[in-house]
């Protein structure tokens, strides 16, 4: 293998370590945080800096091919669906009537709306 | 003629896609490129709404590329969160405004909040967006200006 080539393969594996990391950070932040709305952003970071680093990775990996067009377009698709999703189930959260509770409130008042 | 661009546009992608060349699979490709041509014409007599895209394509890459860093720096920002033991929260819904004309920059806008982890577009009001924030901070308001400027900027003027 050249030398061009193992540069090639540790930025790879470099970036899809990264990828994995943050899909890894978002589970553990949608375990964490208390409440719906925080745990929204924590599974955002799965979608954006997860799904961006992996396929980056995956491209330098599959080189100049078809493939790597492929990777690309999946990502553009992900990127414009995610938000969009996102979106829908924050939207419902909303008008169902789901507010995020408020720091500054008393933790026996906290369920109440804090508009 | 806007069809056989579209069904140049439509052949070309499959080819793309699809990588394994054989005459079966290539006919399959061909019925399937016919059908959603017969369906748009049909579709087309119910209603001929054509999308028009008023964005410079130059300033439009330019703007991805600053999302880019953007979304890299919020991810660091949110981990951060995570991982810290106390989970510094402060959350908070407050409204931002959009100067773009057009539907496709609002939408761009707005996903583009939703796309950099820490903030989500709630709801779409008339002028402005409904956002959530995960660690509410004065800069936020500026920060998300800022992204409201560069989204207008890749808009070219609209015709009205």
């Amino acid at each position: 293998m050249s030398e061009y080539g193992i540069i090639l393969q540790f930025l790879s594996w470099t970036l899809i370590a990264g990828g994995t990391f943050f899909v890894v950070i978002g589970a553990i932040g949608t375990l964490r945080f208390p409440d719906f709305w925080p745990r929204l952003h924590a599974a955002s970071i799965t979608e954006s800096g997860g799904v961006i680093l992996l396929l980056a990775g995956l491209c330098l990996h599959a080189g100049w091919t078809l493939v790597m067009l492929k990777l690309i377009f999946i990502g553009v698709f992900l990127l414009i669906t995610g938000p969009t999703s996102t979106h829908a189930i924050a939207n419902a959260a909303l008008v169902s009537g789901l507010r995020p509770k408020s720091q500054s409130v008393a933790p026996n008042k906290a369920d109440d709306e804090s508009s | 003629m806007r069809l056989v661009g579209y069904a140049v546009i439509l052949s070309s992608l499959w080819l793309l896609w699809s990588g394994i060349y054989k005459s079966l699979l290539i006919m399959f490709g061909a019925g399937s490129v016919l059908l959603v041509l017969l369906i748009t014409i049909r579709m087309n007599r119910v209603d001929g709404d054509r999308i028009q895209i008023e964005l410079n394509p130059l300033n439009f890459f330019g703007y991805i590329c600053w999302l880019m860093v953007e979304i890299a720096k919020c991810n660091i920002r949110v981990t951060k969160t995570i991982l810290t033991f106390s989970m510094p929260i402060k959350q908070k819904l407050f409204e931002v405004p959009y100067t773009q004309r057009t539907d496709l920059g609002q939408v761009i806008f707005a996903n583009s909040i939703t796309l950099t982890p820490g903030t989500v577009t709630v709801e779409t009001e008339d002028g402005q967006f409904l956002v959530h924030a995960l660690s509410y901070s004065h800069d936020d308001l500026e920060a998300l200006a800022d992204m409201d400027r560069r989204v207008s900027k890749i808009e070219t003027l609209a015709r009205t």
